[in-house]
């Protein structure tokens, strides 16, 4: 036995279907709960395009597309049950915030700046959108360690990046989670860039996921744009968490096919030969040929699901655009619980101002 | 009534609140077996057990982030910083996330937690022990910032702290917590948020003042009242929210403000204070408000933190001459 760690041999991730949508293993995945997943990542990339063209006319803000991703959120939130389940995102997971109830709408409104954005419907449980990186894992574990101390049923799964998961709070939340085994599953998010930088200028682990051993909780690596291998390594993950076996640390291996923002110009940063290695690994792409496959989907059902997907985009940036704009009051809305003396003059006088 | 030193106001306290509500809940660095490195929660994981009173990981961010997630639970976590000068390490949490999480949540998510800190010198501790940096956090719009000078307050705030929806941070004079004796009723009460009280009543001028800094303001003021001069002295008890009106009318009665705290002088919350009392009282004021503070350096080694920390006669020295400046 040597005192040093050799170094580690490559290793794959978990892959269910292949990119050509045949299946290389078994799916617990029914057709029926496919089709469902496929419509929130078509939906997705509908409001992607439709806020990507929105945004270069000047009537959306910057906001971070999830293309390329799709497979990923919406497999993880896929083993999610809203009822009782908890989401703390980071801000590129879309899919799954709707999924658990979010109003597509509110998520336009705050990519527009509108307060009313931050609305999250009361029986929602989701915490708002992270801008912060990694700020919500801390959170994310001690709501989950909450619900077990009450005996109340529920895991919290938390949303972040391959970047994020260099600050602090990464760290010291999986290390929380391992010690009070709380039930909460980490969906670490690799898409291969923190802005511009790349994943090796990230890490000097193998995987992210190898990092779990060291806060004694379980791992796993799968293949991000794989819609059924996500499924089944977080429908895993969420039992073993909800049995009371503790935390999973789960790296889902994606792409983001896009920019890190509206903001953002990856041509500066990504090149031909980093894209040509992800050619043809469209998670969409993949699940419709699988679907097609098993015959549970052919055009008359696809440009039904497409019809959908579109009116209710339509519908969503409709009513975010017909939002009257806000007003100075909503500065003051919800900053506390119990507001005092000079809050309460503060804003009156605010008010006041911007009547003069 | 029962005399108590403040650190045995607040672990009684922290005792029947937990009898009394079950979703209260004790996390921190050594808080459990230890009871706390200043003993404030000694016997209470005894008592609770160690799944309501819990010994963490030593890391002050994921501490508060995560007391931030019982909150959201359900629960009504009091979370321990061992020492408010390792507050850096949690300050993320505490002004980015805690702070402002109901305003981001649109009203969904109030975020019900104490967080309670020791600050402030006097007591020779290592390096980087002793800030009283209370200004960062009362300057964190979401924040109640709480920081009671006696026994009967410590026991009155916490309560009020208990009480709220609103996260609050309650800082703890290191130097207080054994020497402040005071009288603490039994039966439970609460100190309102956002009251100031009038400590020692005189006409010549008031000293506005909180936590450890009461007391020195107190002995000073005897100092002074031996030599002719009537200082009354006015404990804030609470940063955010702020007595606003307890403060005007104080200064009104006497017409010279000085303002006591140990934290470095600029940007400091004497500086708040100065302002927001030029503003209400400006045409009884018979001389400018004065500062007494540390200087802009930082915190000192132990040898000479008492050159740093504002001393009694420093204070007696200063305020005589505020007094000589002519109206």
């Amino acid at each position: 036995m040597t005192r040093f760690t050799p170094p580690s041999e490559p290793v794959e991730p978990l892959r269910i279907l292949d990119s050509s949508g045949a299946l290389l293993g078994e799916t617990a995945m029914s057709d029926a709960a496919v089709l469902e997943a496929f419509e929130w990542m078509l939906l997705t990339r509908t409001f992607d395009q439709k806020a990507t063209s929105l945004q270069r006319q000047g009537r959306f803000g910057t906001f971070s597309s999830v293309r390329g991703q799709e497979a990923s959120v919406v497999g993880a939130a896929s083993a999610l049950d809203p009822a009782r389940d908890w989401i703390a995102p980071q801000y590129r997971e879309l899919p799954a915030i709707l999924r658990h109830g979010m109003p597509l709408e509110n998520f336009a409104l705050y990519f527009m700046g509108h307060p009313r954005g931050c609305v999250i419907p009361d029986d929602v449980n989701i915490l708002p959108i992270q801008i912060s990186l990694a700020a919500q894992l801390p959170q994310a574990v001690g709501v989950a360690w909450g619900l077990r101390q009450q005996g109340r049923d529920g895991v919290v799964t938390t949303f972040v990046g391959d970047g994020a998961s260099s600050e602090g709070d990464f760290h010291e939340s999986l290390n929380l989670a391992g010690v009070t085994k709380a039930p909460v599953v980490f969906f670490l998010q690799n898409n291969g860039w923190a802005i511009s930088t790349p994943r090796a200028k990230q890490t000097a682990a193998r995987t992210f996921a190898d990092r779990a051993a060291g806060y004694g909780i379980h791992g796993a690596y799968v293949d991000g744009n794989d819609l059924l291998a996500v499924n089944a390594v977080m429908v895993e993950a969420v039992a073993r968490a909800r049995a009371g076996e503790g935390p999973t640390l789960v790296e889902s291996l994606t792409w983001r096919a896009g920019a890190h923002n509206t903001a953002d110009d990856p041509t500066k940063y990504v090149t031909d030969a980093d894209h040509a290695a992800w050619e043809g690994t469209d998670p969409l792409a993949r699940v419709e040929s699988y679907l097609r496959r098993t015959g549970a989907l052919a055009d008359a059902g696809y440009a039904e699901i497409q019809a959908r997907c579109v009116a209710e985009v339509d519908r969503a940036l409709g009513v975010a655009q017909a939002t009257p704009a806000p007003g100075a009051e909503a500065l003051f809305d919800h900053v506390y619980a119990e507001p005092f003396a000079r809050f309460e003059q503060q804003r009156a006088a605010w008010l006041q101002m911007q009547e003069a | 009534m029962p005399v108590k030193t403040m650190v045995e106001a607040i672990r009684e306290t922290l005792a029947d609140e937990m009898a009394r509500d079950e979703r209260v809940m004790v996390i921190g660095e050594d808080v459990g077996t230890l009871g706390g490195v200043f003993r404030a929660t000694e016997g209470l994981q005894a008592k609770f057990g160690e799944h309501r009173v819990v010994d963490m990981p030593l890391a002050e961010g994921v501490i508060v982030g995560a007391g931030l997630g019982l909150a959201l639970s359900g629960l009504r976590p009091v979370v321990e910083i061992q020492f408010l000068g390792f507050g850096h390490q949690a300050f993320h949490q505490i002004g980015q996330q805690v702070a402002r999480l109901r305003y981001r949540s649109a009203g969904r998510h109030s975020v019900p937690m104490v967080i309670r800190a020791p600050f402030g010198g006097g007591v020779r501790t290592p390096e980087l022990h002793s800030d009283a940096f209370e200004a960062f956090y009362a300057h964190c719009p979401g924040l109640k910032v709480v920081a009671p000078a006696s026994a009967h307050d410590a026991k009155g705030l916490l309560n009020a702290a208990l009480d709220t929806d609103d996260p609050v941070l309650y800082l703890e004079p290191l130097k207080g917590y054994r020497l402040q004796r005071d009288e603490v009723p039994e039966e439970r009460y609460v100190v309102p948020l956002g009251s100031s009280r009038v400590v020692r009543e005189g006409a010549d001028l008031t000293i506005v003042a909180w936590s450890a800094a009461v007391q020195l303001a107190l002995q000073a003021a005897e100092d002074l009242a031996a030599g002719g001069i009537d200082a009354q002295v006015l404990d804030l008890r609470s940063l955010v929210p702020l007595d606003v009106a307890g403060i005007a009318a104080a200064v009104s009665a006497t017409g010279r403000a000085v303002v006591l705290h140990e934290a470095p002088l600029t940007g400091g919350f004497g500086a708040e204070l100065a302002a927001t009392i030029q503003q209400e009282c400006f045409y009884d004021l018979l001389a400018p408000v004065h500062r007494i503070s540390a200087p802009d350096t930082p915190y000192p080694l132990a040898g000479i933190e008492e050159a740093y920390v504002p001393s009694r006669a420093r204070v007696v020295r200063e305020v005589r001459a505020l007094m000589e400046v002519a109206p």
